[in-house]
C-alpha cells in the first residue's frame, strides 16, 4: 500500500478535511470494514471505488453517523470526533445523497427538504432559499409537488438541494448515477465540479470505472472490506482500475457467435397496453417485441419506467386485456396466469430476490418448489414430493456452485450473489422455451455475475428465447444480440447491438422516441 | 442500552419450541405474584389453579372436553394466520354453527341419530362458513379489512343468539328463562368414554389436527398458504391466487369454528342459551399462537388453555376469585409468548464489547 | 320539529360520539406514526374501570379522569414494549392487549358492579369538559399533523421508517410517544364511558366501541377532520338505536313497526361494516392515505 506517500505528495501541508484510521465494522457473519483508512482533502473529488459488497456503503454510513464503528478513529479538520448521528454529521458540515433515496413518497418537495433540516433556524424562509439554490445551480424543482409525481432525476435533485442548503464542506454521493441517463449524468458532473471549485469536497462512491476516470482526482479502492489501493484514476486505464477492484483477472463470459437465429419468434408481445396496479407505477403503452429462439433481447431503461409492469405482464402476474397480446411458442398467453405460462415453457426471474423471487424464511427446497413444481412435476395428488423437490434444489445448488449448507438452508442465510445464482439456476434448470430475467446481476459480486451471464448465454445457445431487463447498459451490451429501451412505459424498436451507440441509447432512455419530449433530457 | 437485539440470519429451531415453554414459565411466575398481591397464598393458589382440576376422576376427561372446541377452532385459525388472514371473528362463526345445528335439532328431535348427528355436523360447519363468507367476500371483492368485519359480525351473532333464545326459539316450558328446549338424545353426540362427558367432538378435534398437520406441511395448498403469509408477492409470482386462498382460509376457519359450536351445544351444553361459549373463539387465537400456528402444537396449546378454564372455575370455588382472572392469565401468556418469540429471529446481546472478535 | 327536541338530539349525539372521537383521535396519531394498535377496546375498558374506581375512592372525578389517562398509557406502554422493542407482531399484540384488558377490567371491576358515581360536572350547554376536550384535541391534532414540523416528522416516520432513520430521526422513540398518546386518549375514552355516559361500571361496557374507533380511522382515511364526521355519524346511529329501543317501535307513516331490540342493537356494528366497505373499495385512496409502514416492525442495524 503506497497510499500514504501519494497523499502527502498531492496535498503538501493541507490539513485533511476528513481522515479515518483503522475503522472496523462487524456484522453477523460478515466483516464489512476491516481497518479501513481514508483521507479526504478540502475541495477535492475523491472516489471510493469497489464492487458491490466491498464495504463502501458501510463506511459512508459510519462517516454520516448512521452506523457506529466497532473500532477506529475519525478526525474532522484534524480534530478527533465521534459522529453521534446524522444530525451531528450535518452540523459538522457533512451532507449525503443516498443510493436509495431517503425520500418520502407522499410528502411534497418542500416537506422532504424540511425533514432534512433538523435545526428550526434552517427552515426559516425555506421556500425562497430552495428557489435560490435551484436557480444558481440549475437544479429546477417545484416545492409543492409530491415526490411520487417526480422522475428519478428530479428526486435526486431534492437530495442534492437538501444538502446544499446546509452549505456542506463534504458531500457524500452514494452510487448517484445508477438511476440516471448518460445525459443526466453529465449534468450532475457539472454540478459536482462546480461545487468542488467552490471548496466543497466530494466523496464519490461508485463501481463505474469510466465515471470515476472522468470525474475524480483521487481514488481509494476497497475490496472485501479492506482498502487495497490508492491511485489517481485519471492516470489509470479502466482495465487497471477493474483489476484493482476485483483482485483477479476475470474470465469474460464467452459470447459465442450465434449468427442469425432461425425460425419464428418463441416470445411475441403485440401492442400490449396495461394499467399499472402500483400506486406510483407506470402504465405500459403499445409495447411490442419479438424474440426468436437462440436470441437474447436486452431491454434498457431507467428504473421506474415500466420495467416492473413489463415483467409482471410477461410472467402473468398481471394479465393482458386480450389473449393474443402475448404469445409464447405460438400459444396465445395474454390471459393465462403464471402457472399456465410456466406449463407453456415460460420461466421468470424477477428483479427483487427477497419476497418476490424467493421467500426468505423458507428453505431452498421450498423455494425450488415455488416456481419449479409445474415443469419439474414436484407434486403428486396435491402433496409435495419432498424427495424429488430436494433433489431438484440440490441439482441447482451443484450446477450453479451456490455456496450454502444444502437444500434445507433458509434462503435468507445466503448472500445476495449466491441467492441470485440459485434463482437463475432454478429457472434455467427447467429448460424453458422463454426466459425473462430482470436485473440479473443487481447487487451481485463480480464472480457470481460472470457465472450468471455465462448461464444466460448458454441457455440462449441451447435454443431458448431470452429477455434481459437491465438498468446496466454495460451488461446489456455484453450479453444481448439486440437492445430495446423502455421509457415512460413505451418500448423502442429493438436495434442490433452492433449498430447501437451509447448516445443513441441514452436519448431513448430519456424518452426521445420522437413521440414525446422527455422532461429530463439535457439539450446536449 | 443494556441489551441489544442482533439478527440471527436464520430461524432458530430451538427457540421456536423453547419460546412457548419460557412464556409459560414466566406466566406461572407472574400468576404467583398476582395471587400474592390479591392476598392469597401463591403456592396454594397455583395448586388450585393448575393441579387440582386434574386430580379428580373427572378432571382429565373434562380437560379434553374443554380442549376440543379450542383445538377445532385453533387449527382453522392457524391455517389462516399462516396466510396472514386475520379471522378474529371465530367466536361469531362458532355461534352461528351452534345456531344452525340447534335449528335442526329442535325441528327434528325424533329423527334417527344416525341421520340427525351427521346432518347437524354438516349444518354446524355450514353455519360457521356462512358467517365467515361475509368477511371473505368483503375482503376479496371490496378490500374491507377482515379483522374488523369478522369482529363486528361476532357482536351481531351474539345478538342474533339472544334474539332467538328470548324470542322465537324460547322453550315455552322453560319458566321464561332465555333458553331453548333441551335437545333430544338423538341430537346428542355419542360419548366415547362411559361415565364421562368425552364426546365425539373430542375425537373430531384430534382428527382435524392431524389432517391440518398434513395439509399444512405436506400439501401444495398448505404450501400456498404459507407462501402467501410470508411473501405475498412471491405467491403472485408463483401464480397462487390470493382471493382463493383468503376464501379457503376463512371457509376452513369458519367451518371448524361452526363445527366446534355444534359439538358444544349438542354435547356439554345440550341446548341453546345466551352463554354457550366462555370466549372459545378468542381464546383459540392464543391457542393458535401458543401452538406455533402448527396443528399438532395447537393440541398442546388447546390442552393448556383448557386447563386455564378449569383452573379458573376451581379458583372461583376454592379461592373465591373472580372468573376474570382466567382472561388476565390468558392475555399475559400471549404477551410473554410474543415477547419471547423475538428470540427466534434475534439473539440478545449484552453491551457492545470494545473490540469485536475477528471474522 | 320542536327546537328543544333538536337541541337535545344534538347534545345526545355529542354524548354518544365523544368516546369514539377520543379513542379514534388517539389511534389516528398512533397509526400515523406507522403503529397499528388493535388494543383500543382493552385500553378503553381498563381506563373505564380505573377512572371509575379512583372516582369512587377519592370522590374526585378529576383524579378519576387523570387515573384513567395514566391507565390507558400504561396499557399502551405494554404494547409499545412488545412491538417496538421486542418486534412482536402488532396485530397479535393488539389482540392480546384487548383480551388482557377485558380480563383485567372485569377482575378489578367485580366489586364495583352496582355502584354509581355522580356524572362529570357540566361546564357548557349541559355538557362536561371531556366532550369539549375531545373536540379541542381533535383540532390540535389536525393542526399538529398538518402544520407543525414535529407532525411532519411523525408522518414521515409512518411513511418510510428507513428513510427517516437514514436522515437521523429517532424512529422508535417517536413511535413510543405516538403509541402512548393513543393509549392516553383511549384511557380518557374509557373514563368518559364509566364517568359520564353510564355513571356506573359493567363488565365489557364499551361493547365494541374500541373496534368501531379503529374502523373510524379507516373511514376517515387517516384525516382528522373526517374523524369528526365519522364519530358524529356513529354517535347518531348509537343514539338512534337507543332511542328506538326506548320507544319500543318505529313510527312508520303512523303505523308502529315493532323491531326486535337485538336488531336495533346490531345497527352500529352493521353500519361499521357498511362504512368500511364503502371506504375500502377505493383501493387507490386507501393506499395513498394509509401510512405506508403501518404495522411493519422496524429494527435498525448497528
Amino acid at each position: 500500500m503506497t497510499g500514504q506517500a501519494e497523499t502527502t505528495k498531492a496535498t503538501g501541508t493541507t490539513v485533511p478535511l476528513l481522515s479515518l484510521t483503522g475503522i472496523v465494522k462487524q456484522f453477523p457473519g460478515c466483516l464489512a470494514n476491516d481497518r479501513v483508512d481514508l483521507t479526504v482533502l478540502p475541495g477535492e473529488i475523491h472516489a471510493l471505488l469497489g464492487e458491490n459488497g466491498a464495504g463502501k456503503s458501510t463506511l459512508v454510513k459510519i462517516i454520516y453517523g448512521v452506523l457506529k464503528p466497532d473500532a477506529g478513529e475519525i478526525r474532522w479538520q484534524g480534530e478527533p470526533i465521534v459522529v453521534q448521528n446524522p444530525n451531528h454529521a450535518r452540523r459538522l458540515g457533512i451532507g449525503m445523497v443516498f443510493q436509495h433515496f431517503s425520500l418520502f413518497e407522499t410528502l411534497t418537495v418542500a416537506e422532504n427538504i424540511a425533514l432534512g433540516l433538523t435545526d428550526a433556524a434552517d427552515r426559516k424562509g425555506l421556500r425562497t432559499r430552495i428557489a435560490e439554490i435551484s436557480r444558481s445551480y440549475g437544479l429546477h424543482l417545484d416545492p409543492d409537488k409530491a415526490v411520487h409525481d417526480l422522475s428519478v432525476g428530479e428526486r435526486q435533485r431534492i437530495e442534492i438541494v437538501r444538502c446544499l442548503l446546509q452549505k456542506p464542506k463534504l458531500l457524500i454521493m452514494d452510487e448517484p448515477t445508477s438511476v440516471l441517463t448518460p445525459q443526466e449524468v453529465e449534468r450532475l458532473f457539472e454540478t459536482l465540479r462546480r461545487l468542488a471549485k467552490e471548496g466543497c469536497a466530494i466523496l464519490y462512491i461508485s463501481h463505474k470505472l469510466e465515471e470515476i476516470r472522468a470525474l475524480c482526482e483521487r481514488a481509494t479502492i476497497m475490496r472485501l472490506g479492506k482498502v487495497v489501493a490508492h491511485c489517481d484514476p485519471r492516470q489509470e486505464t479502466a482495465k487497471r482500475l477493474a483489476e484493482m477492484m476485483i483482485g483477479t483477472a476475470l474470465k469474460a463470459a464467452s459470447h459465442q457467435a450465434r449468427g442469425e437465429a432461425n425460425g419464428g419468434p418463441r416470445l411475441e408481445v403485440k401492442t400490449l397496453n396495461l394499467k399499472s396496479e402500483q400506486q406510483f407505477g407506470t402504465d405500459l403503452k403499445n409495447v411490442s417485441l419479438a424474440v426468436k429462439g437462440g436470441e437474447i433481447l436486452g431491454i434498457g431503461g431507467i428504473a421506474g419506467n415500466g420495467q416492473a409492469e413489463l415483467m409482471a405482464a410477461l410472467s402473468g402476474e398481471m394479465l393482458a386485456a386480450s389473449p393474443n397480446a402475448i404469445v409464447i411458442d405460438g400459444t396465445h398467453a395474454g390471459k393465462l396466469g403464471p402457472r399456465e405460462r410456466r406449463a407453456l415453457g415460460g420461466c421468470f426471474v424477477p428483479e427483487e430476490r427477497n419476497g418476490h423471487g424467493a421467500v426468505s424464511g423458507m428453505s431452498l427446497s421450498e423455494n425450488a418448489f415455488l416456481s419449479g413444481h409445474i415443469r419439474r412435476a414436484l407434486a403428486r395428488n396435491g402433496l409435495i414430493d419432498s424427495g424429488k423437490t430436494a433433489g431438484f434444489a440440490d441439482d441447482v445448488i451443484k450446477s450453479f456452485d451456490v455456496r450454502t449448507t444444502g437444500p434445507s438452508a433458509e434462503a435468507r442465510s445466503l448472500s445476495g450473489g449466491n441467492l441470485q445464482k440459485f434463482l437463475v439456476g432454478r429457472e434455467v434448470k427447467q429448460s424453458p422455451s422463454v426466459l425473462v430475467v430482470s436485473q440479473p446481476t443487481w447487487g451481485v459480486d463480480a464472480g457470481a455475475a460472470a457465472a450468471i451471464h455465462q448461464a444466460l448465454m448458454d441457455l440462449a445457445d441451447s435454443g431458448t428465447a431470452v429477455v434481459v431487463i437491465s438498468q446496466d447498459l454495460d451488461e446489456i451490451f455484453a450479453l444481448a444480440d439486440r437492445i430495446a429501451v423502455i421509457a415512460e412505459g413505451k418500448l423502442s424498436q429493438a436495434i442490433p447491438i452492433g449498430e447501437a451507440s451509447v448516445e443513441q441509447i441514452g436519448l431513448l432512455m430519456g424518452g426521445m422516441h420522437g413521440t414525446s419530449g422527455g422532461r429530463d433530457v439535457a439539450s446536449a | 442500552m443494556l441489551l441489544r437485539l442482533e439478527p440471527r440470519g436464520e430461524h432458530s429451531r430451538l427457540w421456536t419450541y423453547a419460546s412457548p415453554l419460557l412464556a409459560l414459565a414466566l406466566t406461572v411466575v407472574t400468576a404467583a405474584i398476582i395471587f400474592s398481591v390479591l392476598g392469597k397464598d401463591p403456592l396454594q393458589s397455583l395448586y388450585v389453579y393448575l393441579i387440582s382440576p386434574l386430580t379428580s376422576t373427572t378432571g382429565l376427561p373434562e380437560l379434553f372436553v374443554k380442549a376440543a372446541p379450542l383445538i377445532l377452532i385453533g387449527v382453522g385459525l392457524s391455517l389462516g394466520f399462516r396466510a396472514n388472514v386475520w379471522n378474529i371473528g371465530a367466536e361469531g362463526q362458532y355461534t352461528l354453527g351452534a345456531i344452525f345445528a340447534a335449528g335442526l335439532a329442535l325441528s327434528y328431535p325424533d329423527a334417527p341419530a344416525i341421520l340427525l348427528m351427521p346432518a347437524m355436523m354438516v349444518l354446524g360447519i355450514l353455519g360457521g362458513m356462512a358467517w365467515a363468507a361475509i368477511p371473505a367476500y368483503l375482503r376479496t371483492r371490496w378490500n374491507a379489512n377482515e379483522i374488523l368485519t369478522s369482529l363486528m359480525l361476532t357482536y351481531v351473532a351474539q345478538l342474533l343468539l339472544i334474539y332467538l333464545v328470548t324470542g322465537p326459539w324460547r322453550d315455552p316450558e322453560g319458566y321464561g328463562f332465555p333458553q331453548t328446549a333441551l335437545f333430544s338424545s338423538n341430537a346428542t353426540p355419542p360419548m366415547l368414554v362411559e361415565g364421562t362427558r368425552v364426546h365425539l367432538g373430542v375425537l373430531a378435534a384430534f382428527l382435524v389436527a392431524i389432517i391440518g398437520w398434513i395439509v399444512l406441511t405436506r400439501s401444495v395448498i398448505g404450501f400456498q398458504l404459507r407462501v402467501l403469509g410470508q411473501a405475498p408477492r412471491a405467491a403472485r409470482f408463483a401464480g397462487f391466487s390470493q382471493s382463493r386462498l383468503i376464501w379457503l382460509s376463512l371457509m376452513v376457519g369458519g367451518g371448524l369454528a361452526g363445527l366446534a359450536g355444534m359439538f358444544e351445544v349438542a354435547g356439554p351444553v345440550g341446548q341453546l342459551t345466551p352463554s354457550i361459549s366462555p370466549g372459545y373463539g378468542f381464546t383459540a387465537i392464543i391457542v393458535a399462537f401458543l401452538g406455533r400456528l402448527h396443528p399438532i402444537g395447537v393440541i398442546f396449546g388447546g390442552l393448556i388453555l383448557a386447563l386455564s378454564y378449569l383452573g379458573g372455575e376451581a379458583a372461583q370455588i376454592d379461592l373465591r376469585m373472580p372468573n376474570a382472572v382466567t382472561g388476565i392469565f390468558q392475555g399475559i401468556l400471549l404477551f410473554f409468548l410474543l415477547a419471547c418469540d423475538v428470540l427466534i429471529l434475534y439473539r440478545l446481546r449484552g453491551p457492545k464489547p470494545a473490540a469485536a472478535g475477528g471474522a | 320539529m320542536d327546537q328543544v327536541i333538536i337541541v337535545s338530539f344534538v347534545l345526545s349525539v355529542m354524548t354518544a360520539s365523544t368516546p369514539l372521537l377520543l379513542a379514534a383521535t388517539g389511534e389516528l396519531v398512533t397509526e400515523k406514526s406507522g403503529v397499528l394498535n388493535l388494543g383500543v377496546e382493552g385500553m378503553m375498558l381498563v381506563g373505564a374501570i380505573v377512572g371509575f374506581a379512583t372516582t369512587v375512592h377519592t370522590g374526585s372525578s378529576l383524579l378519576g379522569v387523570l387515573a384513567a389517562l395514566l391507565a390507558g398509557m400504561a396499557m399502551s406502554l405494554i404494547f409499545a414494549i412488545l412491538t417496538l422493542t421486542f418486534l412482536a407482531n402488532q396485530v397479535a399484540t393488539g389482540l392480546a392487549l384487548t383480551i388482557f384488558g377485558t380480563g383485567l377490567s372485569a377482575l378489578v371491576g367485580a366489586s364495583y358492579v352496582g355502584t354509581a358515581v355522580e356524572a362529570l360536572p357540566r361546564v357548557l350547554f349541559g355538557q362536561d369538559a371531556l366532550v369539549y376536550l375531545a373536540l379541542v384535541t381533535l383540532f390540535v391534532v389536525a393542526w399538529f399533523l398538518r402544520r407543525s414540523h414535529r407532525g411532519l416528522v411523525l408522518r414521515a416516520i409512518g411513511d418510510s421508517h428507513d428513510a427517516a432513520h437514514a436522515i437521523g430521526y429517532p424512529v422508535i422513540l417517536i413511535r413510543y410517544l405516538a403509541t402512548l398518546f393513543g393509549g392516553a386518549m383511549c384511557g380518557l375514552a374509557g373514563a368518559y364511558m364509566s364517568l359520564a355516559y353510564a355513571t356506573s361500571w359493567a363488565e365489557n361496557m364499551t361493547a365494541g366501541r374500541g373496534w368501531i374507533a379503529v374502523a373510524l380511522v379507516v373511514f376517515a382515511t387517516w384525516r382528522p377532520i373526517w374523524l369528526l364526521v365519522g364519530a358524529y355519524l356513529f354517535g347518531g346511529i348509537m343514539y338512534g338505536s337507543l332511542a328506538i329501543q326506548a320507544a319500543g317501535a318505529i313510527n312508520l307513516f303512523g303505523y308502529p313497526l315493532v323491531v326486535p331490540s337485538q336488531l336495533v342493537s346490531a345497527l352500529p356494528y352493521l353500519a361499521t361494516i357498511v362504512v368500511l366497505v364503502v371506504i375500502s373499495r377505493d383501493r387507490a385512496r386507501i393506499r395513498l392515505n394509509a401510512p405506508a409502514c403501518l404495522g411493519r416492525p422496524f429494527h435498525a442495524a448497528g
